[in-house]
């Protein structure tokens, strides 16, 4: 049951599946392709900043599937019917959070290779970006999920999850892009660190949403 | 095939809430094996909230929900992805349920021609008709109907009615809540309306 709910979420989900759904790639890509031309072609700069340039257009990629990753599911009663299967809320979320994972998180690491060409970033850096990436998108995956499943049911929805991740994502933008700044993988550590937090988490949190947007 | 096990579906002093106005309560009643109840009454006496409720997807307010047995649901919403092919839709479901042979149920529903019709084109009426062959395809023996005749043609109509008929004489349960008659054999009928608070029928011919 959960390979199957698993295959329907990621050919709804996956990039290049469906209509729109690679923007949060070419999203990525153009941050990392208009920056030079915003900043100046100066090298320096470049490497010097283009590392935290990626790791915002990567969280900002991260929230552009929100609006769709719960809410639809929820009106056409998709959680319901596999709630009446057994299935409890907590195993439907945690594999919707492996299939938002997978639809924007190894795609974005794809990304960085081009980006890292695109902003002048050398190799080191360009391997901490990359394990940074890897640690840091499963947090923002959980947190998008979260929000996704909060606001489901409000009206303003789309404009609040973009709100309430700010706050939420600074943690791992801190370190991920800290970790750049100071060319160090220890930083890399609290990213995963967080990131399993928020793994954790965020399946209840969002499973509990859920069964609570039901008792309106 | 549901004579297994002996399934059961009932209410014990059940009420139930939306927002925070009490739509019925003290409402009890008990389904056993091959009894079938319409349950009738007004728009807003809480009929899809007591199906809801009896499905387990809400907390009753008071009161306790008596299941035992597996349960399908068909309401407005079939759960069907807009933009997939009714085929590939209904895979999804044939896949999570396990269910070997989807096409009798398909095919009998006059569903055939639209498996490669997406979703979002069907009308309402065939949108029932496939929410019913994914019920069909479950194979479980309490069924809660929420409207199942809604926007259906008279052949159809006529069609499903059977349906429940068939499904209520191989043993299983059926809970109907319906504006039209049902012609079904043995059918108890049950009217929401009688179970209103005080409050709730004031309010209603304010």
């Amino acid at each position: 049951m959960i390979a199957a709910l698993l295959r329907r979420d990621l050919a709804k989900f996956f990039p290049f599946a469906g209509g729109g759904a690679a923007l949060p790639v070419v999203f990525f890509v153009a941050v990392a392709m208009l920056y030079p031309f915003a900043v100046g072609p100066d090298a320096n700069l470049l490497s010097r900043t283009g590392g935290g340039v990626v790791w915002i257009a990567a969280l900002l990629a991260a929230i552009l599937p929100l609006e769709k990753l719960v809410a639809e599911d929820i009106e056409l009663g998709t959680f319901d019917q596999l709630k009446l299967r057994g299935l409890t809320e907590e195993a439907m979320m945690a594999v919707r959070l492996l299939a938002h994972w997978l639809s924007f998180g190894p795609p974005l690491v794809l990304a960085a290779f081009p980006a890292a060409a695109l902003l002048n970033l050398d190799g080191p850096s360009l391997h901490l970006l990359l394990i940074g990436l890897i640690a840091g998108t499963p947090g923002l995956a959980a947190i998008g999920l979260m929000i996704a499943a909060l606001t489901a049911s409000l009206r303003a929805g789309a404009a609040l999850s973009g709100l309430l991740l700010v706050p939420l994502a600074l943690p791992i933008l801190i370190f991920g892009a800290g970790a750049l700044a100071r060319q160090d993988t220890a930083s890399i550590g609290f990213v995963a660190a967080i990131s399993l937090l928020l793994v954790a988490i965020g399946p209840f949190a969002a499973g509990a949403a859920i069964r609570a947007a039901r008792e309106v | 095939m549901q004579a297994s096990a002996s399934p059961r579906l009932g209410a014990n002093g059940l009420a139930c809430r939306r927002g925070d106005r009490l739509l019925f309560r003290a409402l009890s009643f008990e389904l056993r094996r091959a009894e079938a109840l319409h349950i009738t009454g007004a728009n807003g006496t809480g009929k899809t909230t007591l199906i809801r409720s009896l499905a387990g997807l809400t907390h009753p307010y008071a009161g306790e929900v008596i299941r035992e047995s597996a349960l399908g649901l068909l309401d407005e919403r079939p759960a069907l992805d807009p933009d997939q092919p009714l085929g590939k839709a209904l895979a999804f479901w044939q896949r999570i349920d396990g269910c070997r042979d989807p096409l009798p149920a398909i095919k009998m529903l006059g569903l055939e021609p639209l498996l490669e019709v997406p979703v979002r084109y069907l009308s309402t009426g065939q949108r029932k008709r496939a929410g019913l062959a994914a019920l069909l395809n479950r194979n479980v023996p309490i069924w809660l109907l929420d409207e199942p005749l809604s926007g259906l043609d008279t052949a159809a109509i006529e069609q499903v009615t059977g349906l429940i008929q068939t499904h209520v004489k191989g043993g299983g349960i059926a809970l109907i809540a319906s504006h039209q008659v049902l012609a079904i054999e043995g059918l108890k009928s049950l009217e929401l309306g009688d179970y209103a608070t005080p409050n709730m029928q004031k309010d209603q011919f304010a």
